[in-house]
């Protein structure tokens, strides 16, 4: 598998990440390095070894249901641009 | 009986598999202490995990994962010991981290079934999974013409999703389906299964094929509502995809949005670029590792469900399979029922909880618990009907003003003279004299016309004023009749 121009456009656009033309050249390069890495690992024979699911060797910490109301709305909207009765306002977006 | 669809040149087969998406009943969020209530101010109950500050560290609330587990048990699944949460990442202004934390490889609970019932036929719907996730805030988009309203408040409450095998042939199919599983939701109260509340919710996948065929491709409905939305979107969604078959064309992978106002499906452009979703461990999260000893514990505290109750009272109570299936599909009329029934007939009260209160609440537009029926008013006034005082008539007469009073029942009937009148002497009496006010019938009656014995205790009965026990009149006249 190698990635080409298209892949880093669509890439990019599902992750909202602006490329100007210019970077796009080292941004293949760089992924495929990253893709020929990984089929180098997939050349380890890996059929008696459990996936591994995490990194952590533990298990999740869990906590009781106790609901606390720990932010008011003012603290919530604080860093908000833009507001209106309590809600956020944003650019309309409709599916 | 086999669910076909006519189309002009052929008949076709319906697939059905549903996603449903059902809201824990749970104080706080999944991964925040927020707390969940229905109808709060906007941004009243966001914490920092759900509005995506960086930095913010989700903590994974316990009850959450019981209820997933005793949903899977009761799902007949099995419950897997290590289960992973992954990032799905899309953007959209109601999801403020950028990624819904959800379940992907490894979800809590695997393969499962339900037995649903339609037209006295039982059917085995297979379960795929469920997994835990986080649910997003909400959008309104009427407010102004060039922005849109976010509140974060059901951003992060905790969801299962429960998705089904394509097992499904028939709209009513998936609607009993849909109506089993909030059922037992409820039985075990991880969901209240409110659908008006957007805390149940389906998503449908539907396709059609030719008996014996391959599956065809597959359209998936988003979030559609109510039970009846459900059914009229797959019937909408089926014939379409037939049109399109049959005049040559072919099916399109899509996300459709049902319109309830139209009773149509449309696509929803664009929808397909971010089905791209990047699925990855959540590096904030550890592997959610559960005991033998934590799900036999809960295992244990498993109240009884829908199918066994039905069993249960079948046997216990002699009722008929359809009375026992009504009376368990609502778990508030189930219990209402068993607290009613104590020491009392069963057939009875069936009868009476199936027919004047299912009416009355209809009527009133209320369900049991926020009515004024409680199984105390309804046995007292029950108990008058059994040891004879009034006749079941009468009882329903009084029924609506008796539940609206707050009286005792025999003071209820007193007062309005309603007692009824066993006396077999007085009953006798009034009989005597019904006969003798009609020598002609008399006699008519017995050289043959025995039609006119309704005539007679028609006549008892009105000049009692609807008083006399019908079953003593009924033997005493056949006794003086002879």
């Amino acid at each position: 598998m190698s990635i080409d121009n298209s892949t880093v456009k669509k890439v990019a656009s599902l992750a909202r990440i602006e490329i100007k033309s210019d970077e796009e050249d080292t941004l293949i390069k760089e992924l495929n390095n990253i893709i020929l890495w990984v089929d180098e690992l997939q050349k380890v024979n890996t059929d008696k070894v459990d996936p591994m699911l995490s990194v952590f060797n533990e298990s999740m910490p869990m906590r009781q249901d106790i609901a606390k109301s720990n932010y008011s709305n003012k603290l919530i909207m604080k860093n908000s641009p833009k507001s209106n009765s309590g809600f956020f306002v944003v650019p309309k977006v409709v599916e | 009986m086999e669910y076909l669809i006519d189309g002009s040149m052929n008949k076709w087969e319906l697939i059905l598999g549903l996603e449903v998406h059902a809201q824990i009943s749970s104080r706080s969020k999944l991964f925040s202490e927020a707390p969940t209530n229905w109808g709060a101010d906007p941004n009243s109950q966001v914490d920092l995990v759900d509005c995506g500050m960086p930095g913010a560290l989700p903590v994974i609330n316990e009850y959450c994962v019981e209820q997933a587990i005793l949903t899977g048990l009761s799902l007949n699944a099995r419950i897997n010991k290590t289960s992973i949460f992954d990032r799905k990442n899309y953007f959209y202004p109601d999801l403020p981290q950028g990624y819904q934390i959800s379940q992907f490889e490894y979800p809590i609970v695997g393969k499962g079934f339900i037995v649903i019932n339609c037209d006295g036929v039982e059917k085995q719907i297979g379960i795929t999974r469920l997994h835990l996730e986080q649910d997003a805030g909400k959008s309104m988009h009427d407010q102004e013409v060039e922005s849109s309203f976010i509140d974060l408040n059901r951003s992060g409450c905790a969801l299962m999703e429960i998705v089904s095998e394509p097992d499904m042939r028939s709209p009513t199919e998936a609607a009993e389906y849909v109506k089993k599983l909030r059922n037992i939701l409820r039985y075990i109260g991880s969901c209240d299964g409110n659908m008006e509340k957007g805390n149940l919710r389906a998503d449908v996948n539907v396709s059609v094929r030719l008996p014996g065929e391959e599956l065809g491709t597959r359209c998936e409905i988003k979030n559609v509502n109510s039970i009846k939305f459900i059914q009229q979107a797959i019937d909408y969604e089926s014939k379409r995809q037939v049109e399109i078959l049959e005049s040559g064309g072919s099916i399109k992978q899509e996300t459709r949005l049902f319109d309830p106002n139209k009773g149509e499906t449309r696509s929803m452009r664009g929808k397909e670029e971010s089905h791209d979703y990047r699925y990855f461990p959540d590096p904030d999260l550890p592997p959610l590792v559960l005991t033998d000893e934590k799900i036999n514990k809960l295992k244990k505290t498993l109240p009884e469900l829908p199918d066994d109750k039905k069993k249960r009272l079948m046997s216990e109570f002699k009722l008929n399979d359809y009375d026992a299936e009504i009376l368990v599909n609502d778990k508030d009329i189930a219990e209402f029922f068993e607290s009613t029934v104590c020491g009392r007939d069963g057939k009875i009260v069936s009868n009476w909880v199936t027919g004047e209160v299912f009416s009355y609440l209809k009527r009133i537009e209320k369900n049991i618990k926020e009515s004024k029926i409680t199984s105390n008013k309804l046995g007292g006034l029950l108990d008058l009907v059994i040891d004879g005082t009034i006749s079941n008539r009468q009882a329903k007469e009084i029924f609506e003003d008796f539940i609206d009073s707050d009286e005792d029942p025999r003071k209820f009937i007193q007062e309005r003279g309603l007692v009824q009148l066993s006396d077999m002497n007085e009953i006798e009496n009034l009989i005597k004299s019904v006969l003798q006010q009609n020598p002609k019938m008399v006699e008519d009656y017995k050289n043959g016309k025995e039609k006119l014995f309704g005539f007679f205790v028609g006549q008892v009965m009105k000049v009692s004023e609807g008083k006399a026990n019908p079953k003593i009149v009924n033997e005493t006249l056949k006794k003086l009749l002879k």
